[in-house]
């Protein structure tokens, strides 16, 4: 619960200041991507950082992602910690290598001689009309590869304490901000991802889900977006007098099949919702997790409310048709309850 | 600068090293592959490709280099990683994929990675690229001494990783130089069918930076060349593009036909061998005797004979070892 005296910070400006705390302490630590420098980020996660750190350190990159995030590789296995930033995460497509075939196989294929301390930031997520090359969050697709930690903060205080644990960990990670969450005014910004913020520095441990609100008669697994969505579709439930215990994964890599296992033991239900595609994405991982551990928790069928197999479309009733809401949960719920 | 005595002789004993190295992995390599050649199969399974003839590049560079320096490197590293002094033995148990390898078997051939020496090495075309440059970077950054050098081949120019990282490394004036061996085939594709230009050192224009190539796979003048390249980079004064002639005398990969190569091609080729080329010149040059030479060949296959005798004796790993190493421990 957040007091009025206690200071709100954005999903943004909770970054910036990860980093700005982590670079005073660390000197290995520096930030490379593009316009992250004078514009301080396009999300503003890096907005202040140039004035306190010089172009040195933040540094401004030419629009050439294999080349600066292999170079962010070479860097960090030589001792530094750079953490860049991929602008939009659908943009991996021209620079997939550097990401799934260096930072992610280095440590491996040199049975642990060489580390890779980096973190690759990028935005996902749409909602605002910005069509299929701007708006997808392919959370699925970097869980999936191996040697990737993968996180995604649905609140500005984890978003501060993920990033402190992004940089100090030994391994990359993907750190995954949605665009809606960050507190651009101009992208649309969801009220419950700006929240009380520490000003000293913290860490959110990586790899532990979090129990977002708690309830006894379903679990709805999230994670970013998809927490406000749910938290939004608990308090409809439970004028139904449903009780919806909400799971913010907070994590993909590793993912806490604990957490998820041990609320769905106790609720006997579950809904996933991803704002990924649907299919072979984290919405079935989520479910199989539970499955093949223990069937018999479940008292009805799993459901997930996911984005369609289909390119995401700029038309602005198309793509909200296509996107998770509060309302396409309690519809689950509702299914879920009638069958 | 022309190579001292000792350097000569250096370049001399690394350059039979790695021919003995990769004779000696040539002939085991069908060892189980014969009658059917099927990849998987005996001692060293996988694909194989060797570096014979391209010696002269990897002395030529890697006798401005030292330990501090760093060095990436493509699906063919032998002859550079023995150049900068990666660890013999387990560099040979990694081929073999035994337990007591570099990497305790995790990547093979194409993955050879010595921390100690600052070698990385990766099996796609320009990958090395990028890392090389931020290597550099982090060196600039830091105020540390040491330079990269990223080894590729021929065709990587034509990727656009190449090109960006050049860009990126010219930009910010890195201590890095990018050494590209012309080896004339990508696989089966001659240069001239895959590549706009003859010279690919015309590229440096591009990036507002000093290229040259060199001509002949002459260890002498690679070695001229690559001393102003990196003492370029030492100095601060940014990176350098060198395109080498050089032969590849084996196949892409073991098992290659080579039906695409000209008749009469490799045997041109051999004719050319640079090892017995810069022996002879050092017996003409007065700089070694025949039997100094003698010494440092019988040594060279003594250490190579060790290595694999290493690799064959070490054990294999545990199967689900498989399982550690993903993240940093």
């Amino acid at each position: 619960m957040t007091k009025s005296n206690e200071r709100k910070l954005t999903i943004a400006r909770s970054m910036a200041e990860a980093v700005q705390q982590e670079m005073q302490i660390d000197p290995s630590v520096f930030v490379m991507g593009e316009d992250i420098g004078a514009l301080g980020g396009v999300y503003g996660n890096t907005r202040g950082l140039l004035e306190e750190f010089g172009s040195e350190r933040i540094r401004d990159t030419p629009i050439s992602e294999t080349a600066f995030i292999g170079a962010a590789v070479g860097a960090a296995q030589d001792g530094m910690r750079p953490v860049v930033e991929l602008m939009f995460v659908d943009f991996f497509g021209v620079c997939f290598d550097a990401i799934y075939n260096l930072m992610a196989k280095n440590t491996y294929f040199s049975g642990g001689n060489f580390k890779v301390p980096m973190v690759l930031m990028t935005s996902t997520g749409g909602g605002y009309s910005d069509a299929g090359q701007h708006s997808q969050c392919v959370y699925g697709t970097f869980a999936h590869l191996p040697g990737m930690k993968v996180v995604a903060p649905s609140n500005a205080y984890d978003a501060k304490g993920l990033m402190t644990a992004a940089i100090r960990d030994d391994s990359p990670v993907v750190y995954m901000f949605h665009k809606g969450l960050q507190g651009m005014g101009w992208l649309g910004t969801e009220a419950g991802a700006t929240v009380h913020v520490p000003e000293e520095s913290y860490t959110v441990e990586i790899g532990k889900a979090k129990i977002a609100r708690e309830g006894k008669d379903v679990t709805i697994v999230s994670l970013g977006m998809g927490v406000h969505n749910a938290l939004k579709a608990a308090d409809k439930l439970a004028e139904q007098g449903v009780s919806a215990e909400v799971v913010d994964l907070v994590s993909l890599v590793p993912l806490d099949r604990d957490t998820i296992r041990a609320s769905v033991a106790k609720t006997g239900r579950l809904i996933v919702v991803d704002e990924d595609y649907m299919s072979y994405g984290v919405s079935g991982e989520i479910i199989a997790s539970v499955t093949e551990h223990d069937i018999s928790v479940l008292k009805a069928a799993p459901k997930r409310i996911a984005f369609p197999d289909v390119p995401i479309p700029f038309a602005r009733v198309m793509e909200q048709f296509c996107l998770p809401n509060p309302d396409k949960i309690v519809a689950a719920w509702n299914q879920m309850k009638a069958a | 600068m022309a190579p001292t005595r000792d350097e000569q002789l250096w370049m001399y004993r690394h350059m039979v090293t790695s021919r003995k190295f990769e004779e000696t992995i040539a002939g085991i390599y069908f060892e189980g592959k014969t009658p059917v050649f099927n990849m998987a199969d005996g001692p060293i399974p996988g694909e194989m490709h060797l570096s014979d003839g391209q010696e002269p590049v990897a002395v030529g560079v890697c006798a401005h280099l030292n330990a501090d320096d760093v060095v990436t490197a493509t699906h063919r590293p032998h002859h550079q990683a023995i150049a900068k002094g990666v660890d013999l033995d387990k560099m040979a148990a990694e081929i073999f994929g035994k337990k007591t390898g570099l990497s305790g078997g995790r990547g093979g051939h194409m993955h050879i990675f010595d921390a100690d020496v600052n070698f990385a090495c990766s099996g796609i075309i320009a990958q090395g690229m990028g890392p090389a440059v931020g290597a550099a970077l982090s060196r600039k950054m830091q105020g540390k001494p040491g330079v990269a050098v990223a080894f590729l081949g021929e065709g990587a120019v034509n990727q656009g990783a190449w090109h960006e990282a050049m860009n990126l490394a010219a930009t910010w004036n890195l201590p890095f130089v990018c050494v590209i061996e012309d080896n004339a085939w990508g696989i089966s594709v001659p240069k001239e069918a895959s590549t706009a230009i003859a010279n690919n050192a015309d590229r440096a224009a591009a990036y507002g930076i000093p290229g040259e190539r060199i001509e002949g796979n002459d260890p002498y003048a690679i070695y001229e060349a690559a001393g102003r390249a990196v003492a370029r980079a030492r100095a601060g004064e940014g990176p350098t593009l060198l395109e080498i002639e050089t032969y590849r005398l084996a196949g892409h990969f073991m098992g290659d036909a080579e039906g695409y190569r000209p008749e009469g091609e490799k045997d041109a080729l051999f004719a050319k061998d640079p090892i017995p080329k810069m022996r002879a010149k050092l017996l003409a040059d007065n700089v070694a005797t025949d039997a100094e030479l003698d010494g440092i060949e019988a040594e060279s296959a003594a250490r190579v004979e060790a290595a694999i005798t290493f690799a064959r004796e070490s054990e294999d790993p545990a199967p689900e070892d498989a399982l550690a190493k993903v993240f940093a421990a």
